[in-house]
């Protein structure tokens, strides 16, 4: 059960073969069982997920049942879940209850879905490994000494362990393809616009986007139909009539003319991803595809860039945790500018910190043109990139990340080069693309490879097709890792 | 354009930060190896390049003016640290 | 040496719309603490700024009405400083892009305070006027030491309107401030209550030697809630930077609060640490576009002008500009001022200067608004009436008026009850002329031995006799003829 698709789970659940409240509650065993050892969840509320699953049978009962209604998905910590402890992975909100639900959990609720808890995450978003949550270490089930990647490693772990069918991850650089491909599950960030933000924890706000993270194209097809769709309490929500994001899993490839740009395919790239990203282009020609050599000249500016426009959006977003109306205030303080001082420096951990300094830094008064202004025309430039691109390609193909899986405390000392994991994915958040990570074999150490799909603007159903098609050719996102 | 302690300083500073003397050095250190990786910016010209400040090329929608919420007060004032008669409470605010 | 003194005003008005600039809650003043504070106002972790239609047509209105530019992209940027009262930790408002940019002017009738100076008018340059929100209120009432922040004001819409450094004298920021006070009415997108917060002025204050060219250091006084209290603060802002600098000192720039209390400023040292506000396009809105549409929709739910009525009212019913100028300083006062006319078809100068003279004391005097009157304009033009027609003298038509605010009844009620009904009957003036005549025979023939100045005697005998009900003309003419024998 714990393999099975969305479409049977729903097909199973319509057949009353088997009810939400089993299916919860086999999913809440298998998670008080295993997490110990993952650290996936922040939250787990097993009387809030059987009700919800209660309700949804009685929906299925009556016949008014959707297809999520049901099925236990996991939610990242970001997004705010009315009653639930919502955390985003800092002590800054360690007792924070929302009392409101997000755009995304409305769209879950809506559905029928069940909320099977809150998955651990990199504070605020801010990180690829998923260690500088409050709540501890996230663990990868492929290898206990390996990190899950981040920000939304809690969420991937989870798939990938099968400790949920499904869950959503948000996506600012990286956070949900990154992880997806360091624990061989499928993740797909839609375009900017097509999910919206409204109350979910604000990082970047222009780059972050919300997505699902599953086992397979065909899973994420029927969550990104829940969540995506116009909002109108997000100002950047996009006006677009619904799609289903599903209709066109089964078109053939024949013909697909795929870019694969020089600079992905350079130094830094290890031998064995490019090993299995080279196997799983071969598979795509046979598919029908060809392959064309593109080029991303402005690729080598995207950590840059990012690394100037996101922290500095963070700095101003994350200036309203000041332990006035909600969250953690410092226990003792001698005035108001001590007490601002010590809950923040208390509440942040060390990433979240040096991001908002950073941030600050490249705000401030002599520094603007310099840094904010600079990285802004430059984002500019990287995104004519793809436009150049996509001129002689439907799709992009990439690694997802330059390496498998690092080990736990490998980076956490060296920022830097924790940034530098995210060197092919963070381009794509400031064209504002839809991206998407598909599982791709594995590495030398038997840690998974993530094949990274880029496709232009509004592109998510061709881009769930294309990865369809490749996961009916193979079966590495039905591998499930052993031993945890 | 190099970082040092009285820049640290000044930043956390401005963010509310409460940095001990014993951890400025740390983040200066940090810090400036941030700031040398985004130096790369710099040799690039951006003569005429127009600043990229969303992902869409998208205009403002305006929304009537109606007032639609109603009062939560009690609701968001659950999680709050110190509250009093419907008041949010801080150390003495001076003018 | 003789100083000069320039004077900056930035006014924050808060646009009259129903809900809040980037949020649905209300904006009623009054409310029970932070029962008006949505999600969005308190800055909940995840919420998302929605722009308020309303606060986007108020600020076009105002740019129209000052003649300013119209920027067709404004940029909502974000103004970042920690303040208990700021939920979000910054400001959202507009920096590089204002909704109304340059080209903006008032034109301001001025009576200097002091001295024997005449009253003029003067061109006041507006830069700019930008969109954005207000903060929360801190209240420092005793809880255990501590403050009480309440954000029910947090994300109210205001509209900052900047001016030149062109006003001279605390009269002239007095003027400039009624007359923004009175247009932002007059257009009708803020209530202008200064009690409530709702019109609030920061005044930028420097001197200079007399004809220097550069700015002297200004300071920036705060809290200037009432058009007396901003006289008396600039004016004793004014004799201290003198003082310092006359002193041999120096003045230094910086915020100072005007305490009326004590009737000086002082130095706001709080709001004065590293101002680095880190200003950037807020990347939870988009710009905002104003279309030809837009503009047109806005034009078209404008009333005529201040200055535009003024003139007409010079143009169209002989006014003097002075008059012109008072009647035009609020649309309710205009508005009375052309309905009276208009029922009494014409008579303009009279009917002004019965308004602004009668009327206006008793409103004074009662503190009532001219829409409270208990004398409307159509019953006003009815007593005029009678004055124009004859049926009562300019003298009776004052106790006629008393009646009628007391509540007796329009005009021709009173005029009947009271037999105020002025004599024109030739023959009854007649008889009493010859009854004054035949009892005061030294009078008369003083009068035709040339002394024509006791003929004011028998006109007061006659007014007296008739109970002053006498028509004058008629009353005069009769005794002329009769004196003359």
């Amino acid at each position: 059960m714990f393999n099975t698709s969305l479409k049977e789970l729903s097909a199973q659940l319509a057949s009353k073969k088997i009810s939400s409240v089993e299916l919860t509650q086999t999913f809440l065993d298998r998670i008080r069982e295993l997490n110990p050892r993952l650290n996936a969840f922040i939250t787990i509320d097993e009387n809030k997920s059987l009700a919800q699953a209660k309700t949804a049978d009685a929906l299925i009962a009556s016949g008014k049942a959707g297809p999520l209604t049901g099925i236990p998905v996991a939610q990242k910590d970001i997004f705010c879940a009315e009653g639930w402890l919502s955390t985003c992975g800092s002590k800054m909100l360690h007792n924070f209850v929302s009392p409101y639900d997000a755009h995304v959990i409305e769209q879950f609720n809506r559905a029928g879905a069940i909320n099977l808890g809150k998955t651990n995450m990199d504070e605020f978003a801010m990180g690829s490994s998923n260690e500088t949550s409050y709540f501890g270490k996230v663990k990868n089930p492929w290898d206990l000494n390996a990190v899950p990647g981040g920000s939304s490693g809690g969420s991937a772990a989870a798939v990938a362990a099968r400790l949920c069918p499904a869950a959503t991850g948000t996506d600012t650089g990286g956070s949900i393809r990154q992880p997806a491909a360091l624990n061989g599950i499928t993740g797909i960030k839609p375009t900017y616009g097509v999910v919206s933000r409204y109350g979910m924890i604000a990082f970047a706000s222009s780059l972050d986007q919300g997505g699902p993270m599953a086992k397979s194209a065909e899973d994420c097809a029927l969550l990104l139909n829940v969540m995506a769709g116009f909002d109108s309490r997000d100002s950047t929500s996009l006006e677009r009539e619904k799609e289903d994001y599903g209709r066109d899993l089964e078109q053939p490839l024949k013909g697909l003319r795929i870019g694969l740009p020089k600079e992905y395919f350079a130094e830094g790239l290890s031998a064995d991803v490019a090993q299995a990203i080279e196997a799983a282009l071969a598979e795509y020609r046979k598919l029908g595809a060809e392959t064309v050599e593109i080029s991303l000249p402005n690729s080598k500016l995207a950590v840059p860039v990012y690394y100037v426009l996101a922290p500095a959006e963070a700095s101003s977003n994350l200036a309203r945790f000041d332990g006035v109306r909600y969250g953690y205030r410092a226990p003792e303080y001698t005035d108001l500018a001590d007490m601002y001082g010590k809950s923040r420096a208390q509440g942040f951990g060390a990433e979240v910190k040096r991001r908002i300094m950073i941030g600050t830094y490249v705000l401030s008064a002599g520094y603007y043109d310099a840094y904010y202004l600079k990285a802004q025309k430059l984002r500019r430039l990287i995104a004519q990139d793809f436009t150049n691109a996509f001129a002689q390609c439907d799709m992009i193909m990439g690694p997802t990340a330059p390496t498998t899986a690092f080990n736990l405390g490998e980076k956490s000392d060296d920022p830097v080069s924790m940034y530098l994991s995210d060197i092919y994915t963070i381009a794509v958040n400031l064209a504002g693309l839809p991206g998407m990570s598909v599982p791709a074999g594995f590495g030398a150490n038997g840690r998974p490879v993530g094949l990274q799909i880029i496709g232009n603007y509004f592109s998510e159903a061709k881009m769930l097709n294309v990865a369809h098609q490749f996961q009916k050719a193979t079966d590495w996102h039905t591998r499930m890792p052993q031993g945890i | 354009m190099s970082l040092n302690l009285a820049d640290v300083k000044r930043i956390a500073h401005l963010a509310r930060i409460a940095v001990e003397e014993d951890e400025m050095p740390g983040y200066l250190q940090q810090l400036s190896n941030i700031l040398n990786l985004v130096e790369e910016m710099q040799a690039v010209d951006t003569t005429g390049i127009e600043p990229m400040a969303h992902a869409q090329d998208v205009v403002l929608r305006l929304r009537n003016d109606v007032a639609t919420e109603t009062d939560r007060r009690a609701a968001y004032q659950a999680v709050a640290p110190q509250v009093e008669a419907g008041l949010y409470l801080v150390p003495k605010v001076i003018e | 040496m003789q100083w000069e003194i320039v004077i900056g005003l930035e006014t924050h008005a808060q646009l009259n719309t129903h809900s809040k600039i980037f949020s649905g809650a209300a904006t009623a003043y009054g409310a029970a603490p932070n029962t008006q504070a949505c999600a969005v106002d308190i800055a909940l972790p995840g919420v998302l700024p929605v722009f308020n239609r309303a606060a986007a047509e108020k600020a076009v209105k105002f740019g129209l009405a000052i003649g300013a530019r119209i920027n067709r992209r404004s940029v909502f940027e974000r103004k970042n400083y920690f303040y208990p009262d700021l939920p979000k930790g910054y400001q959202t408002t507009q920096l590089e892009l204002p909704i109304v940019a340059e080209g903006g002017t008032l034109q301001i009738q001025v009576t200097p305070s002091t001295g024997s100076g005449q009253a003029y008018e003067k061109t006041i340059r507006i830069t700019r006027a930008h969109l954005e929100e207000d903060a929360g209120k801190s209240l420092h009432e005793d809880f255990h030491g501590m403050t009480g922040i309440d954000l029910n004001r947090a994300g109210t819409p205001l509209v900052e309107i900047v001016t030149e450094p062109d006003l001279r004298s605390s009269a002239e920021a007095v003027a400039y401030a009624k007359k923004l006070h009175s247009l932002v009415r007059w257009i009708g997108i803020c209530d202008g209550n200064m009690q409530e917060g709702s019109f609030r002025c920061d005044a930028n204050v420097s001197v200079r030697p007399m004809g220097v060219e550069t700015l002297g250091t200004r300071c920036e006084i705060k809290n200037l809630n009432s058009f007396k209290f901003m006289e008396k603060a600039i004016e004793y802002e004014v004799r201290r930077q003198i003082e310092i600098l006359e002193d041999g000192g120096r003045i230094i720039q910086e915020t100072r609060l005007y305490d009326p209390d004590r009737d000086e400023t002082r130095s706001m040292r709080s709001k004065e640490e590293a101002n680095d506000y880190r200003y950037f396009p807020d990347p939870d809105l988009l710009p905002l576009v104003v279309d030809e549409a837009f503009l047109d929709q806005a034009r078209a739910t404008m009333p005529e002008l201040p200055q535009a009525m003024r003139e007409r009212f010079v143009r169209d019913q002989g006014l003097p500009a002075y008059d012109a100028g008072i009647l035009t300083t609020s649309r309710e006062l205009a508005g009375y001022f052309e309905d009276t006319v208009k029922a009494l078809g014409g008579e303009a100068k009279m009917a002004t200067n019965w308004i602004m003279g009668d009327l206006s004391a008793q409103l004074n005097k009662e503190g009532l608004e001219i829409t409270n009157s208990p004398i409307t304009a159509g019953k006003l033009a009815g007593l005029l009436q009678r004055i124009v027609d004859g049926t009562i003298s300019g003298k009776i038509a004052k106790e006629v008026f008393s009646a009628m605010w007391a509540g007796e009844g329009d005009a021709d009620t009173i005029i009947e009850a009271k037999g105020l009904k002025q004599v024109s009957d030739s023959g009854a003036i007649e008889k009493i002329v010859d009854e004054i005549i035949a009892a005061n025979p030294a009078q008369v023939a003083e009068y035709r031995s040339g002394k024509e100045k006791v003929f004011g005697f028998f006109v007061g005998l006659a007014m007296k006799a008739s109970k002053g009900k006498a028509n004058p003309a008629q009353l005069n003419e009769i005794l002329k003829k009769k004196l003359a024998g």
